[in-house]
């Protein structure tokens, strides 16, 4: 159990994937003007993440590792090549199931996030999840925490950067710098402040 | 007395008002101005506020909040650097002995002027350095910009000296407080505009960038290549026994240790934040609730305990007096630019810092001191809870509206 907590807290904080590894910046760039919208984003990328990473894990295990076809009865088989498209069509198929759902169900929300919802599909904490699964080889239910800490970090990362770009709304940029180029220092800064976590040993 | 000075700058006025040679000057004239004098202006549109305490008064009143600290940085300095001869027998030399004995200075730990005076010889150049550097990026964004200058920078000018450690290097001072003005402050538009605080961010990216030279034992007493560990570094390594066998808790209390230059005196940092609380102007929101997440924490983290990590035995009111806490706290968490604004945000906030601040100190063998970080952590976080707290009240008066 307390493995699983360690974990837990070490994808959300220390490792986190946006402010530590600078993935998904994309949609983390683009879809952090107002918090309610990030909230949004971030739940549907947690979610997403969460199926994915341990969906991902079960092929990884089951089919692609090294001799993981033996309970077929072959064995010798290394098909880890043809990782990454399986890993990303398992994303986008479960994006495409997340779109539909979020369209029945919760119309508002899949009206704000527009295209960024398709575009979870490539976005690269998601995949890069799945990655750093399949390279620190974890277990079925290791993934799953995995999956859903990483998924709360990113959340996390973007609803902090929504917050201070929705008070950005009162400063006074210098020209060149308004838009993105400001929401980069923001972020470089905010990475800094996340180094706290940067060193804990779990 | 002061009629001289009125005249010349009402004299000067018209150079610098539109069409004037040095119009584009006119920020640091106008500096110049309503440093001196209550400003002529008001304010032209509605709503008007009628309080005395302008922005020049608030940062004016923490400048003097700080004072103690001020006393304390140099005096301190001082006392541990001829506390180290005495002890040591070597004693100070080159040039700034030189200077020193100008003065009169004897090298006893046990007088006032001589710690006051050789510690003076440490702070003084830094804050002159900080404040000179940093003032001109301060007044090349004004013109650039047009804004006005303003107090704000005396604030950060003076904090940052405060947490620096006494050896720092000169030019680390420039590089620091340049980044801390610039992309910390300027680049968000200067005072009431960013969202970190100044001198903190300037603090941290010094921290990080040059980690072998401001951080470790031989730089926090001004004695060169003595090796003094910090109290927060000894409990790190043997936890509280190891503390209680070097110092008292009274050591502690009024700043007799080891530390950056400002940030060792508790009692200092209590005067300041009298000063602040009585003043409205620091919030004891922040300040209790902070207090309170130090508390919680540290005591959990004691009754625990902990086989391998000896830090976890380091009691509450240790950890109340050790590092930067009581500075941190009182001076850099209430911020009120950087800081959470409505009420139940600032327990929050306050109470998220103070549980950083333990958590890195306990948990993170990366740094023996966490308050700088959880401050910034703090200062992230603070727009959001702000915005929470806020959509809060709007949905709880909503439904006081619908009935």
């Amino acid at each position: 159990m307390e493995h699983y907590l360690s974990l837990l807290v070490k994808s959300i904080f220390v490792e986190n994937m946006a402010l530590a590894f600078f993935l998904g910046m994309c949609t983390f760039l683009a879809v952090s003007k107002k918090v309610d919208t990030a909230i949004g984003l971030g739940i549907a990328v947690t979610v997403v993440q969460t199926i994915t990473v341990p969906i991902n894990n079960l092929v990884f295990q089951h089919l692609l590792k090294p001799d993981a076809l033996a309970w077929l009865g072959v064995t010798g088989t290394d098909l880890t090549f043809i990782g990454l498209i399986c890993y990303i069509g398992l994303i986008a198929a479960m994006v495409q199931v997340l779109e539909m759902v979020l369209d029945r169900f919760v119309p508002a929300l899949y009206n704000s996030l527009g295209i960024f919802l398709p575009l979870i599909t490539v976005n690269c904490a998601i995949l890069g999840g799945s990655l750093f699964m399949v390279e620190r080889d974890y277990n079925f239910a290791e993934s799953v925490v995995f999956g859903f800490g990483s998924g709360l970090g990113w959340a996390l990362a973007l609803v902090a950067l929504a917050g201070i770009r929705e008070k950005m709304k009162y400063a006074d940029v210098p020209p060149g710098l308004r838009g993105l180029g400001i929401t980069f220092m923001i972020t470089g800064l905010m990475a800094m402040a996340f180094m706290a976590f940067s060193g804990i040993q779990l | 007395m002061m009629k001289p000075l009125r005249d010349l700058l009402d004299k000067l006025h018209p150079h610098f008002t539109e069409g004037g040679r040095l119009e584009r000057l006119y920020p640091l004239y106008e500096a110049l101005d309503t440093f001196t004098y209550t400003p002529g202006e008001v304010t032209g549109g509605a709503p008007h506020v009628r309080d005395a305490m302008d922005l020049k008064r608030v940062m004016i009143t923490v400048v003097l909040a700080l004072l103690p600290c001020f006393f304390m940085a140099m005096w301190n300095t001082g006392f541990q650097a001829n506390s180290a001869y005495a002890l040591g027998g070597g004693a100070l030399e080159g040039g700034r002995a030189e200077l020193l004995q100008l003065f009169g200075y004897g090298a006893d730990p046990d007088s006032l002027f001589d710690n006051l005076l050789l510690g003076a010889s440490w702070f003084v150049p830094v804050y002159l350095v900080t404040n000179i550097v940093g003032g001109m990026w301060e007044a090349l964004f004004c013109i650039v910009r047009k804004h006005e200058l303003n107090e704000g920078f005396l604030v950060t000018g003076s904090l940052f000296p405060l947490i620096c450690p006494p050896t720092i290097p000169l030019w680390q001072v420039a590089l620091g407080i340049s980044f801390g003005v610039v992309i910390g402050k300027e680049i968000f538009g200067g005072t009431g505009k960013n969202f970190l605080n100044p001198a903190l961010t300037g603090r941290a990216f010094l921290f990080f960038a040059y980690p072998a030279q401001i951080s470790g034992d031989r730089v926090w007493t001004a004695v060169d290549g003595l090796s003094s560990a910090t109290p927060l570094a000894v409990a790190a390594e043997g936890g509280q026994q190891a503390v209680v066998a070097a110092i008292s808790w009274f050591d502690g209390f009024f700043g007799t240790i080891p530390g950056s230059m400002g940030e060792t005196s508790a009692l200092a940092c209590l005067f300041g934040a009298a000063v602040l609380i009585l003043s409205g102007i620091g919030s004891w929101r922040i300040m209790f609730s902070g207090l309170g997440g130090v508390i919680f924490f540290s005591t959990l983290f004691m009754l625990i305990g902990s086989e391998t990590n000896p830090m976890f035995s380091l009691a509450p009111h240790w950890h109340l007096v050790l590092g930067g806490l009581a500075f941190g706290l009182v001076f850099m968490a209430t911020d009120p630019v950087s800081g959470a604004m409505t009420e139940e945000g600032q327990y929050i906030y306050g109470f998220l810092i103070g549980t950083m601040c333990i958590l890195i100190r306990v948990v993170n063998p990366a740094f023996p001191e966490g308050v700088m970080l959880a401050i910034l952590f703090g200062n992230v976080f603070a727009p959001l809870i702000d915005q929470l707290v806020l959509k809060h009240h709007i949905k709880r008066r909503l439904r006081h509206v619908e009935g």
